[in-house]
């Protein structure tokens, strides 16, 4: 990274009520290794949360980690708010416990990035770097 | 193929930290502080073992996590599991119930009934139970924040169906302090969650002196990125606090302390495991007998469920995990356990189908039926090897509950978030040794498959319909209750919780006029408020 690059700045939320932060506490240290600024949201966010804080945060990219299973229902939620605030030119990440029959679907609904469990974590930061131009 | 790099030479050191020699003798166990913590099973300290006999009386209890969709889906469920040769429940709840929503909560939308059953009111618990023998087949329940409640409302349960609440026995997880660590299902701020805490311990040590309402667990500390030895350790920090709160109340240490149970985890490096537990149940007895001067060898016995091993499963070939889970099984006879389960080989992916569970329930069996595992307390006592690592994971456990007390003791590093930091800290640097090949997990980074086939795992379906269900009945059951009762019922909740009086009556007394537990839970944040999470790296 020159000096003159902006740090790459990400959002990443724990969506809905699963209490599962091993792995996204994993990957903000990861992402905070690669140089991005990282701002962890702490359990429990609703989409509105998601949404109000990647818009006042002036984020790069929205991640999500998602592990107990609630991640369609919830992506469908949030789509539109990032929407209604002018957030569709950021990158939409989404990692965890995603079955892959759902991937497709993620898509559709704005996640470019799917990164399920399995993961590298060099992988996923590779890709952040490489998106956000 | 893709062998990992490994050279001969290399110094071993086990993931708690001690290292592992080539050889043991007569020496290194003398060196390591002898065979004076041995002892006889069923004899203080216990290292071999809380009873005389252990299996060759009973066999350990086999109790698979299971729940899902609405209460009449999980009975089914139970019922296939008790027909395939399960002996106790293990109850799985959704994530709404275990923070304490009703179903109807806009918070609960997408959540019902998917990583467990959904529970709003006593109605639930009796479908749930219907047709199951509650003495032949204890229940544990798997619930943290919403504990108080759901305790209270299996108690009542029970006794509506004629059971003598002073004989019946089950076990509540109800341990508030892990899941400010990992799982996450806290509700209230830390002082009044261990106060909570105590009010079960309390009113069951009066009314259900027979039920364990607590199961304190390094489980999921160990998943959240603690090595063996602190996962015993911090354990051990936690079941001191519940136990300060409740000897704080006025009672003896003999009339709860024979009533608390531990929840362990079974992945990793077989030798270190089973020490671990060899280790860990004499310190317990030591702790209990000399700083809290138990006198009933119950009260001294470090009574668990060594079972689980989740984070040693892989997404990459589950069909492996059939193989780890086994090892993992035998790590868990070793170990003198009561109770035992495993996680199935799905679990990295979806819940168990009822295939997968009954393989795990079938792992299980095979060591009771065909491999001996019942026959002898303890078969690895006396090994070189085994009793200098017992001696030597006892004192790395010492070592870090003094560290945990110098550092202000674990209720304030939970409250601050040090011990979350920490932990998660180690679990990435686990990652990354995982990545980097430096820590050898097969099918991840060796020996990989060249083509990875399609995983061959099925998805065990979530039906839509039982959110509109579960919700459906719970505006019937609103409707019909006699809710002059119910308020009653809350207003002297509220009063109690203000008052500082213990909880527990007053709770029994909402869910048996069928309060729901969303009601109920918000009645107790009006008065303790809710958990801000301290996020620190």
């Amino acid at each position: 990274m020159n000096a003159t690059e902006r740090r790459i700045k990400v959002l990443l939320g724990k969506p809905g009520l699963d209490g599962h932060d091993q792995g996204a506490k994993v990957v903000a240290r990861a992402m905070m290794d690669a140089g991005f600024e990282v701002i962890y949201t702490g359990l429990r966010q609703t989409p509105e949360q998601i949404a109000r804080i990647a818009l006042e945060e002036d984020v790069d990219v929205i991640s999500l980690s998602s592990m107990a299973g609630s991640h369609l229902p919830f992506c469908r939620k949030l789509k539109p708010l990032l929407e209604a605030n002018g957030l569709t030119d950021k990158l939409w990440v989404i990692g965890g416990n995603l079955p892959a029959q759902d991937h497709e679907a993620l898509r559709e609904l704005g996640f470019k990035g799917i990164f399920p469990s399995g993961s590298k974590l060099d992988a996923i930061c590779e890709y952040i770097r490489k998106e956000v131009k | 193929m893709n062998a990992p790099q490994k050279p001969a030479t290399k110094k071993v050191i086990n993931e708690s930290g001690i290292e592992v020699k080539p050889l043991y003798t007569a020496e290194d166990v003398a060196a390591s502080g002898g065979m004076e913590m041995v002892g006889e099973p069923g004899q203080y300290p216990f290292t071999r073992g809380i009873h005389r006999e252990m299996y060759r009386k009973q066999p350990w209890t086999m109790r698979q996590y299971a729940g899902f969709g609405n209460p009449a889906d999980t009975n089914q469920r139970f019922k296939y599991l008790i027909a395939n040769g399960q002996t106790g429940l293990n109850v799985a709840f959704d994530l709404p119930t275990q923070i304490g929503l009703d179903s109807d909560d806009p918070l609960a939308e997408g959540e019902i009934g998917r990583v467990g059953m959904s529970i709003d009111t006593l109605r639930d618990f009796e479908i749930a139970f219907d047709g199951i023998d509650l003495k032949k087949i204890t229940v544990s329940l798997t619930i943290n924040g919403a504990a108080a409640i759901l305790i209270a409302m299996y108690l009542a349960m029970a006794e509506k169906r004629g059971y003598d609440i002073k004989e019946l026995r089950g076990t509540a997880q109800n341990d508030i302090l892990k899941e400010f660590i990992g799982r996450g299902t806290w509700i209230f701020p830390v002082e009044p969650s261990i106060r909570l805490v105590g009010d079960t311990i309390e009113y069951c040590a009066k009314e259900a002196p027979k039920y364990t309402p607590v199961s304190v667990c390094g489980y999921h500390i160990r998943e959240s990125g603690a090595t063996p030895a602190q996962e015993m350790a911090y354990a051990f920090c936690i079941a001191k606090a519940y136990a300060d709160d409740a000897i704080k109340r006025g009672l003896s240490v003999d009339e709860f302390a024979g009533r608390l149970s531990y929840n362990f985890n079974i992945f990793g490096n077989i030798f270190e495991q089973v020490c671990k537990f060899r280790a860990g149940r004499s310190l317990w007895a030591k702790i209990m007998k000399e700083e809290y001067g138990a006198e009933k060898p119950g009260s001294m016995w470090l009574r668990m469920i060594a079972a689980g091993g989740g984070g040693g499963l892989t997404f990459e070939q589950p069909e492996v995990n059939i193989v780890r889970g086994a090892y993992y099984a035998l790590i868990s006879a070793l170990s003198g356990t009561q109770t035992m389960a495993l996680c199935s080989y799905d679990e990295a992916y979806t819940i168990p189908t009822e295939y997968s569970a009954r393989l795990s329930l079938r792992t299980m069996q095979l060591l009771i039926e065909e491999m001996g595992m019942t026959e002898t307390v303890d078969p690895l006592a006396g090994s070189f090897y085994v009793e200098t690592m017992t001696n030597e994971m006892r004192k790395k456990m010492e070592e870090i509950m003094a560290e945990t007390d110098a550092q202000g003791g674990i209720v304030k590093m939970v409250s601050e978030g040090t011990i979350q930091a920490k932990v998660s800290s180690q679990a990435y640097g686990m990652q990354r040794k995982i990545e980097s090949g430096e820590f050898p997990k097969v099918g991840v980074n060796c020996y990989r498959n060249e083509q990875e086939e399609d995983h061959p795992v099925e998805f065990h379906p979530y039906n839509e319909d039982d959110a509109r269900v579960q919700i459906d009945s719970l505006k019937r059951i609103r409707a019909e209750r006699d809710n002059t009762a119910v308020d009653a019922a809350l207003t002297r909740l509220r009063g109690d919780a203000t008052a500082g009086r213990n909880v527990m009556p007053a709770l029994v007394e909402a869910v048996k006029a069928y309060a729901s537990v969303g009601e109920m839970t918000k009645e107790l944040v009006n008065v303790f408020g809710r958990y801000q999470e301290p996020i620190r790296f």
